[in-house]
């Protein structure tokens, strides 16, 4: 009981500290895992993995794979956001518009996008184009809700006195409706981002001619953990990182408000 | 709940049934293009079948019941993914919740954890128990976990404190306490969790059966596709979206009686 209290006390006083220690727990028990319960050729130790991560991207094609795939979340990223923000804005201020277009939208957002995935390949190929539209339609919907509400959200005394005191529509638009909007763009960004990213990677994991999907299949099947781990976690870190970024940017452009 | 006056309720009902209206006239809509463009303007069959032949197909697996083998594999593998998830996240999620210690070190660590794209480890999964349905079911699992436990925590935490500290000073039990104050305060946010946690553990399944897997509703889609028999393709995919949304749906209106019994 005293040692449970020392435990917990510790906890709150270096929450930082404890996750560190959790982690690397989590590591050790992971490293004796696969060093002494678990057949090599499911489970690779940690220590392994990291130290061969190098094989990773000197494994032929792998670094143009990670190339491709980082530019399809590029591009379809950007895609994503343009289209979201355009539809999102031109659904979220008019009310006619809201109303008749809203429902339809919520009704495609509705659908397990997973199941059309044969038909974009059937129609975009099995290249990078069927991956950046199937990252597209998933990072779309979530944008657009965002900016939706966040339209839905501007205080009405904004416009009105933006109005009244005489402002022309691009006026507004301008200085009342964008400065307002940027939380939320960047908020529509972060969830578009997470669309983004599992759109393209299903996608990818599905059916892969040059993207990393397709190495994911090789290591599986040659039975490589060490490799397909090292892989993953690349692969892991590109989304946290991309994840980061756009959270960053959320942070810094929301300050203003408080 | 909110109790609104008899105006207020007609008013919601009139939006409710306008946009119910809407999405059937842009289906319509949609369904009067498909035939067109799959008649008339001669699209290719192999892209877009026509309608008419879609709804032959959808009637024909109804009749033959030749999807109860796949649906009922996919249906058990959710069972079993839920199952797991449920009782892990609950789990989890009620003893982080016991000390605000626990709960300031681990909720950052899954929350972080949740930001990486769980997708990912379906290849590691497909390594570690094959094609069959243990590789979905730990999927499905993993992913529906985060929702659930980061729900459960959040739920516990939201219970004012003061409801728990006056229970005790009426000398409430620890398992009363459970009982009757914190289950039932954190009960909505639980349910909520609840059912993200399952609609995306059904999306986790139905889509690593389409990417590696032997059977199953998604695989079947697969199959159909790569056999390049479209029209049956298009009707497994109306059948398997009509019963993921009724699922979905039954969710929904479990989790809002749930809340409103308390």
């Amino acid at each position: 009981m005293i040692r449970h209290g020392f435990i917990l006390k510790f906890m709150g006083r270096h929450p930082r500290w404890s996750q560190l220690i959790v982690v690397l727990l989590f590591l050790v028990f992971w490293e004796l895992a696969a060093r002494f319960w678990v057949d090599k050729m499911f489970l690779s130790p940690p220590s392994r993995v990291y130290g061969e991560i190098g094989r990773v991207f000197s494994t032929r094609g792998v670094p143009e794979a990670l190339g491709i795939t980082l530019l399809e979340l590029g591009v379809a990223f950007t895609l994503a956001v343009m289209a979201g923000l355009v539809v999102g804005l031109a659904v979220g201020l008019g009310n006619f518009a809201r109303r008749s277009f809203m429902p339809i939208i919520l009704l495609l957002y509705g659908i397990p996008q997973i199941t059309i995935l044969p038909l974009f390949i059937l129609y975009f190929g099995i290249g990078a184009p069927s991956k950046i539209a199937f990252g597209v339609t998933h990072g779309f919907f979530p944008i657009v809700l965002a900016i939706v509400a966040g339209v839905q959200n501007l205080k009405p005394i904004l416009m009105t006195s933006a109005q009244s005191m005489g402002a022309s529509r691009w006026q507004i638009f301008r200085y009342v409706i964008l400065p307002h909007m940027i939380p939320t763009f960047f908020a529509g960004m972060r969830l578009g981002m997470t669309g983004v990213l599992l759109g393209v990677l299903l996608a990818e994991l599905y059916v892969s001619t040059a993207g990393i999907g397709q190495f994911t299949a090789i290591f599986t099947q040659s039975f490589d953990p060490t490799r397909l781990l090292g892989l993953i976690s690349i692969l892991a870190l590109m989304a946290m990182v991309l994840n980061e970024i756009v959270r960053r940017g959320e942070a810094h452009f929301s300050k203003w408000r408080n | 709940m909110k109790k609104m006056g008899p105006k207020a309720w007609s008013l919601r009902r009139r939006q409710v049934w306008s946009s119910r209206l809407t999405q059937a006239g842009f289906i319509l809509v949609l369904l009067s293009l498909w035939y067109g463009a799959s008649n008339h303007w001669g699209v290719n069959a192999l892209l877009l079948p026509k309608p008419q032949l879609v709804w032959a197909e959808l009637v024909d697996i109804l009749r033959t019941g030749e999807f109860w083998p796949d649906l009922l594999l996919t249906l058990s593998e959710l069972a079993g993914a839920f199952t797991i998830s449920l009782t892990l996240g609950l789990v989890v999620g009620f003893l982080v919740s016991l000390s605000p210690a626990l709960v300031k070190v681990f909720e950052p660590l899954i929350a972080g954890v949740y930001a990486v794209p769980i997708i990912l480890f379906l290849p590691l999964f497909v390594l570690f128990f094959g094609l069959g349905a243990p590789s979905k079911i730990a999927l499905g699992a993993t992913i529906s976990f985060f929702p659930i436990v980061l729900n459960t925590i959040a739920g516990f935490v939201s219970v004012d404190r003061i409801c728990v500290t006056a229970a005790r000073s009426m000398g409430a039990s620890p398992a009363k306490l459970v009982r009757y104050v914190l289950v039932p305060g954190a009960l909505p946010v639980i349910l909520t969790g609840l059912r993200m946690g399952f609609t995306i553990a059904l999306l986790a399944i139905i889509g690593s059966e389409t990417i590696a897997s032997l059977a199953g509703i998604g695989h079947r889609i697969v199959q159909m596709a790569e056999a390049m028999e479209t029209a049956r393709m298009f009707a497994y995919i109306v059948f398997v979206i009509v019963i993921a949304a009724s699922l979905n749906a039954l969710v929904s209106s479990l989790e809002k009686r749930g809340a409103a019994r308390r």
